[in-house]
């Protein structure tokens, strides 16, 4: 089923992340053969730029037959060549897009290939019968039990299991999912380790995300995007211009009594309009996709990736994402007189039997001070588990001691009523801690205080870094938390974000984003829960993650595989790539018919008028070699561009007019003189051979 | 020499020096702040009252457009049927005919359009009803058009506009009243002081030294003149436009002239600083103009006080540059710096004859009208370098990696299809037009015209092209220059440069307006660290390349075949 395809892309990206290759001889061949079926005057009409190519070669390809028994427009050798040259441009052009399709297919078909049925236990009137999977359909109920395969995609009715899901994930650690909370979404392909579940079958056989991820890399269902469909009407508009040009020419140079061959008005014309980027404009735009799916998020549309680069705000949830899950103890600080050692020593013993993250993040630390520090609980103690009313838990021995430890007023309140003080430097040091945004657990032993421990966010190491590269691509970052506004601006400073929403309910995400949007921003967020659906509907990039819910991920426009909060970064890079890609080959594309045009223009004009031979400032061999350099020029450099429109540009934070100065110098500048170059290392080459 | 290079130098310090505060001033006006202009306003308001014009009630573009274009196909009518039976008209004392229906199409058209390409001779072909109450009249609203055309431009790229982008009339109204008429006014005093009739008297006659009698030509011709210069008219009083003593007296009146052609232009960059306080903005766009601007002058000076290499081989020295066809109260260097100043303008008045020019400067001036956008007409100018920058934000936004924007509002599809329309339709129309030009050159000859086009070119070769493209060019840009060889009074000429003028005005026009209504229709997007700032050096660069590459791109073929292969012809 669609859920399979869940695995067949994992495995697939695993593939091609092993192999690191843009190209595998399977997905070569296939797209070889496509490159001619695209020839399809239907199919190329799509593309204006490639389709007055193909008109052009057909006419070339009429023009070699009539210059085989006539005379008066070149050799049969030389149209015959031209013919040739522009049919593999248009051709390169085809295998361009074909090769970034077949990427997709690749793991289409891969897909297929381990859609195997899996057998399904339905449920029908409180009755289980087996079914293959391909026959559930929406609404339908079945149950796994530990060592089943789930058989599709759903959303837990009834039950609580541990799941492996390292088939989509690769995290190998299985997760828990359970019916009611957010984590309720479980996924085809993966497998029950544990316990019952029962299934609600949430999407028809055919319509996951997958497959519609699937449809719109294969381009049954791709549209263009908004952006792409105004840079092909600004191409076409380049394309009008050179049919101006080209035709006009006719009637000057009739006039300048200077007869120009057909083969050499169709290489003019073909070496003028932007086919470089023409050809390649529709693999830029798969590659995006692409792109995203290599990072483990699907995208529902070509227009969501295309969105990401023009982001301006993230709503980030704080844990997960910018803190390490739980609150972790950082620092033991004992009472004056209190042995260090000795205060340490308590604190485990009092956390031995605690199964908190807290707990355990107390024995941890405590372990890195002193490994050597006893991890044994005197048999027959008591734990004393915490609860809301003493809002400390602890444990005691069978040789009386009670050691507890909890928050401040609590355990101050148990000291002060056995008739003990509450030290001073210990209240200085609880203040302490709380102003910077820590939380104190202060530890009482036979209610006499010992110390405190400081349990602190612990903030993702180099999460700061990444806020500061989105700052410099002008994407402002948002922290959304739970914790009070003193803790939340404590850990926004640290992090270095640059504003948050603290105490925040389901429904100050959604007023935030629509603030933003009020103002003209771009929002992204990031959500699991069905509390977050709308929120997630709301703002222009909703990743939904795969975990989540079914509601939160038919909201959203991405589904994030890899469940990683910090995955929207990435996803801004991939947007930005995409953009650039088109950008900066559009500006190569036209910067080239600067050469172009001192190949072609004297080579024209040449023979019947010797003073433009001082256009030929590349000194070409001959008119018909300069002809044919332009255009193997214009043909070959759309496969060596190959490479970079799948791979991208690469995405540089340094602020947008540094940005446009290295790419315009590059692609710009790089564009006006490597031509000039590669022409006349072909001229020559061509001038040996002719 | 050295005096003629530093004339041109103090012409130019002198404009831009003028041009900073007339820019502050013209931003005013349109801001509706005070200036020391106010008492003008009673005279304002008698003629919205007389027209029923509210003047408050702000319009869209369409609402601007419709304004726009309607009065101007009155002004069409009206200076057609003027022009045919100018005969029956006052104001006629040298008797001169009307014209015919092609040469009325084309010269109504063509004062309609602001170009002025003269097919007529203003002696013989005009009379003074036409030339004060079609022309000059003509002189004064389509400049006016043009500058309202772009202060809906303008005031659509403020930030916080939607579609109420103010009053069509206001600004019209206010463009005569504020800016044209007081320049005008003084520009025509200096002028009258310095020889230019303002009589209405007819002919006058004398004797000359070898005992003939000649005529001369008089008229009310001074205020025309001024206002042909200030409103990048170019259509003058006499045929020999400002290279006739009459017209231009002498260099005094050479300098006020040709600070003139180009004050406005360079005023209106300056007041797009002022007006959207985006002064960095205007100091790019006024850079990148300017680089055009010098790139075409020093080759053309330098060719034309080079003198001409092929008078040269004769061993004739030319002591005063290559003088054919120039004025010598002028000299080279002034007359080929005027020469740049009124193509890039789109002004097209001339003080020398370009058809005499060297090829240097044949190149540079059809490249300027080319682009038609360095400077430019007055408000078209910056109406046809918007479309540049269009282009230019879309692809440098995409080069950076976000959706292109200009000033706060994204630019998609259906801008792009606007903008590439524009930025196409001035080669199509010069190259088709001149195609089919030489085509039924080349293949009718001797067709049964009443002048035959084997009779159209006063030279062979190259320079025969050129003048064809010349005259395409010339009124695609509605800058109104031409080659003179061209025998450009017959039906086809007429007929097809009509037509050419008028497209070429009125779409440049819609399309920058309707883009600039259709962005301010748009959420406003502030500015961010990723948004593409559009008042640096590095987008100038970015938008000059778009110029020269685009207009490089389509013309260069053209260029070959007529300026460039006759430059390399000289030996």
């Amino acid at each position: 089923m669609a859920h399979d395809s869940f695995i067949a892309v994992k495995k697939q990206i695993i593939v091609m992340k092993t192999q690191n290759t843009l190209f595998q001889a399977e997905q070569v061949n296939d797209a070889l053969k496509q490159s001619f079926v695209k020839l399809n005057p239907r199919v190329l009409i799509k593309n204006p730029v490639m389709f007055t190519v193909e008109i052009g070669t057909v006419v070339m390809l009429i023009v070699s037959i009539y210059s085989f028994a006539n005379k008066g427009q070149g050799s049969f050798g030389y149209n015959l060549t031209v013919f040739i040259i522009l049919l593999l441009t248009v051709l390169f052009a085809n295998f361009a897009e074909a090769i970034a399709e077949a990427r997709g297919k690749a793991q289409a078909e891969s897909l297929r290939k381990t859609r195997e049925e899996t057998p399904a236990r339905l449920l029908v009137n409180g009755k289980e019968t087996r079914v293959m999977s391909s026959h559930l359909k929406k609404g339908d109920i079945f149950i796994c039990e530990a060592g089943d395969n789930i058989p599709t995609d759903g959303e837990i009715i009834e039950g609580i299991a541990t799941i492996d899901e390292s088939a989509i994930t690769g995290e190998s650690a299985p997760v828990i999912r359970e019916s009611g909370g957010d984590k309720s979404s479980v996924t085809g392909g993966t497998k029950v380790l544990s316990d019952r579940i029962k299934v609600m079958v949430t999407t028809q056989p055919g319509e996951s995300f997958l497959d519609k991820m699937i449809a719109l890399v294969e381009g049954a269902s791709r549209q263009k995007t908004p952006n792409e469909i105004a840079l092909t009407i600004l191409l076409a508009g380049f394309t009008l211009i050179f049919v101006i040009v080209c035709v006009t020419l006719q009637p000057f140079a009739a006039y300048a009594n200077t007869p120009i061959t057909i083969a050499a008005f169709i290489s003019l014309f073909v070496c003028l309009i932007p086919t470089t980027i023409g050809g390649l404009l529709s693999a830029i735009g798969i590659a995006g996709m692409d792109r995203a799916l290599r990072a483990n998020v699907i995208t529902k549309s070509g227009k969501a990736v295309e969105t990401a680069g023009d982001l301006d705000t993230l709503l980030l949830d704080k844990t997960g994402t910018i803190t390490i899950g739980n609150r972790k103890a950082t620092h033991f600080h004992p009472a004056d007189g209190v042995d260090v050692q000795f205060f340490i020593s308590t604190c485990v013993l009092g956390s031995l039997a605690d199964e908190t993250p807290e707990g355990k993040s107390i024995i941890e630390l405590a372990q890195a001070i002193n490994p050597m520090v006893s991890l044994k609980v005197p048999e027959g103690s008591v734990f004393i588990k915490f609860t809301a009313e003493t809002r400390a838990s602890g444990l005691d021995t069978p040789d009386g001691l009670r050691i507890r430890k909890g928050a401040f007023d609590s355990i101050r309140n148990t000291a002060t009523k056995a008739g003990h003080l509450f030290p001073a430097d210990v209240e200085a040091e609880v203040k302490k801690i709380a102003s910077n945004g820590g939380t104190p657990l202060v530890v009482s032993e036979n209610e006499q205080i010992l110390g405190v421990i400081e349990l602190q966010d612990i903030i993702k190491p180099g999460i700061a870094e990444r806020f500061e590269r989105l700052r410099k691509m002008g994407v402002k970052t948002v922290m959304v938390t739970g914790d009070n506004p003193l803790t939340a601006r404590f850990i926004a400073e640290k992090a270095g974000v640059d504003d948050f929403i603290a105490e925040a309910k389901p429904e100050d995400k959604m007023n935030y984003i629509k603030k933003e949007q009020q103002g003209g921003k771009l929002v992204a967020m990031m959500g699991d829960g069905t509390n977050d659906a709308p929120a997630l509907a709301q703002a222009d990039v909703g990743v939904a993650m795969n975990s989540g819910t079914q509601a939160a991920k038919e909201a959203g426009n991405m589904v994030d595989l890899d469940n990683d909060p910090t995955k929207l970064i990435e996803i801004v890079e991939i947007g930005k790539q995409l953009l650039m890609t088109r950008g900066t080959l559009t500006t190569f594309s036209i910067a080239n018919d600067v050469a172009k045009y001192f190949a072609i223009v004297p080579a024209l004009f040449m023979v019947s008028i010797p003073a433009l031979g001082a256009l030929n400032i590349m000194k070409l061999h001959s008119p018909e070699s300069a002809i044919l350099s332009a255009v193997i020029f214009n043909a070959i450099i759309i496969p060596l561009l190959i490479p970079l429109a799948l791979r991208g540009v690469e995405y540089k934070p340094i602020g947008a007019s540094a940005l446009l100065r290295r790419n315009l110098f590059i692609y710009g500048f790089g564009g006006v003189v490597i031509p000039f170059i590669g022409i006349k290392l072909i001229d020559m080459l061509v001038g040996i051979l002719i | 020499m050295n005096t003629a290079y530093a004339g041109t130098i103090f012409m130019y310090v002198a404009t831009v020096a003028l041009a900073i505060p007339l820019g502050r001033y013209i931003a005013k006006v349109f801001k509706g702040e005070k200036t020391w202009f106010d008492f003008i306003a009673p005279l304002e308001r008698l003629i919205f009252r007389l027209s029923g014009i509210d003047t408050k009630k702000e319009m869209n573009w369409k609402q601007h457009l419709i304004a726009l274009l309607s009065i101007n196909v009155l002004w069409l009518f009206y200076a057609f049927f003027c022009l045919m039976f100018q005969n029956h008209l006052p104001l006629n004392p040298d008797g001169n005919p009307g014209q015919t229906p092609d040469l009325a199409f084309n010269t109504a058209i063509s004062f309609i359009t602001n170009t002025n390409l003269q097919d007529y001779s203003g002696e013989s072909g005009a009379t003074y009803y036409t030339q004060l109450f079609v022309f000059t009249f003509l002189h004064f609203v389509s400049a006016a058009t043009g500058i309202a055309a772009m202060m809906v431009v303008f005031k659509a790229m403020k930030d916080k506009v939607t579609d109420k982008l103010g009053n069509f009339w206001d600004f019209f109204v206010k463009s005569i009243t504020r800016i044209l008429l007081p320049i005008s006014f003084v520009v025509a005093i200096i002028l009258a002081f310095n020889g230019t009739p303002t009589s209405y008297k007819g002919k006058d006659t004398y004797i000359s030294m070898q005992g003939d009698t000649v005529h001369v030509s008089r008229g009310p011709a001074a205020g025309m003149i001024a206002i042909k210069q200030v409103g990048t008219n170019g259509g003058g009083w006499y045929g020999a436009n400002s290279a006739h003593p009459l017209e231009n007296p002498n260099y005094l009146t050479n300098i006020v002239e040709n600070i003139s052609i180009i004050l406005i232009p360079i005023a209106l960059v300056f007041a797009l600083g002022f007006y959207l306080d985006k002064k960095k903005l205007a100091w790019v766009i006024f850079g990148v103009m300017t680089l055009g601007f010098m790139i075409a002058v020093f080759p053309s000076i330098n060719a034309e006080v080079g003198g001409n290499p092929a008078i040269a081989h004769l061993g004739i020295s030319q002591p005063g540059g290559s003088m054919e066809g120039k004025e010598v109260r002028f000299g080279a260097a002034a007359s080929a710096y005027w020469g740049v100043c009124t193509t890039v303008t789109s002004n097209g008045s001339v003080n020398a004859m370009h058809d005499s020019m060297m090829p240097v400067s044949g190149i540079a001036q059809m490249f300027d009208m080319m682009i038609n956008a360095f400077y430019g007409g007055v408000g078209v100018g910056y109406l046809n370098f918007y479309i540049f920058i269009i282009i230019a934000v879309f692809i440098s936004g995409l080069m950076v990696g976000r959706t292109p924007e200009f000033m706060g509002r994204k630019i998609e599809a259906r801008e792009m299809k606007i903008a590439s329309l524009v930025a196409l339709l001035h080669p199509f129309m010069i190259l088709v037009s001149t195609a089919i030009a030489s085509y039924v050159l080349v293949h009718f000859p001797n067709i049964n015209w009443a002048e035959k086009p084997s009779a159209w070119l006063n030279n062979p070769s190259f320079h025969g092209f050129s003048e064809m493209l010349y005259q395409f060019t010339s009124s695609s840009a509605n800058n109104g220059s031409g080659y003179e060889g061209l025998g450009d009074n017959s039906i086809f000429w007429n007929v097809s440069a009509g037509l050419v003028m008028i497209i070429s005005r009125f779409l440049p026009i819609i399309g920058p307006v309707a883009i600039a209504g259709i962005l301010a229709n748009k959420k406003f997007v502030p500015e961010s660290a990723g948004t593409l700032k559009t008042d640096t050096g590095t987008f100038g660069v970015m938008i000059f390349a778009v110029i020269i590459i685009i207009a490089a791109l389509s013309f260069f073929p053209s260029l070959a075949l007529g300026p460039i292969a006759e430059h390399f012809s000289f030996k």
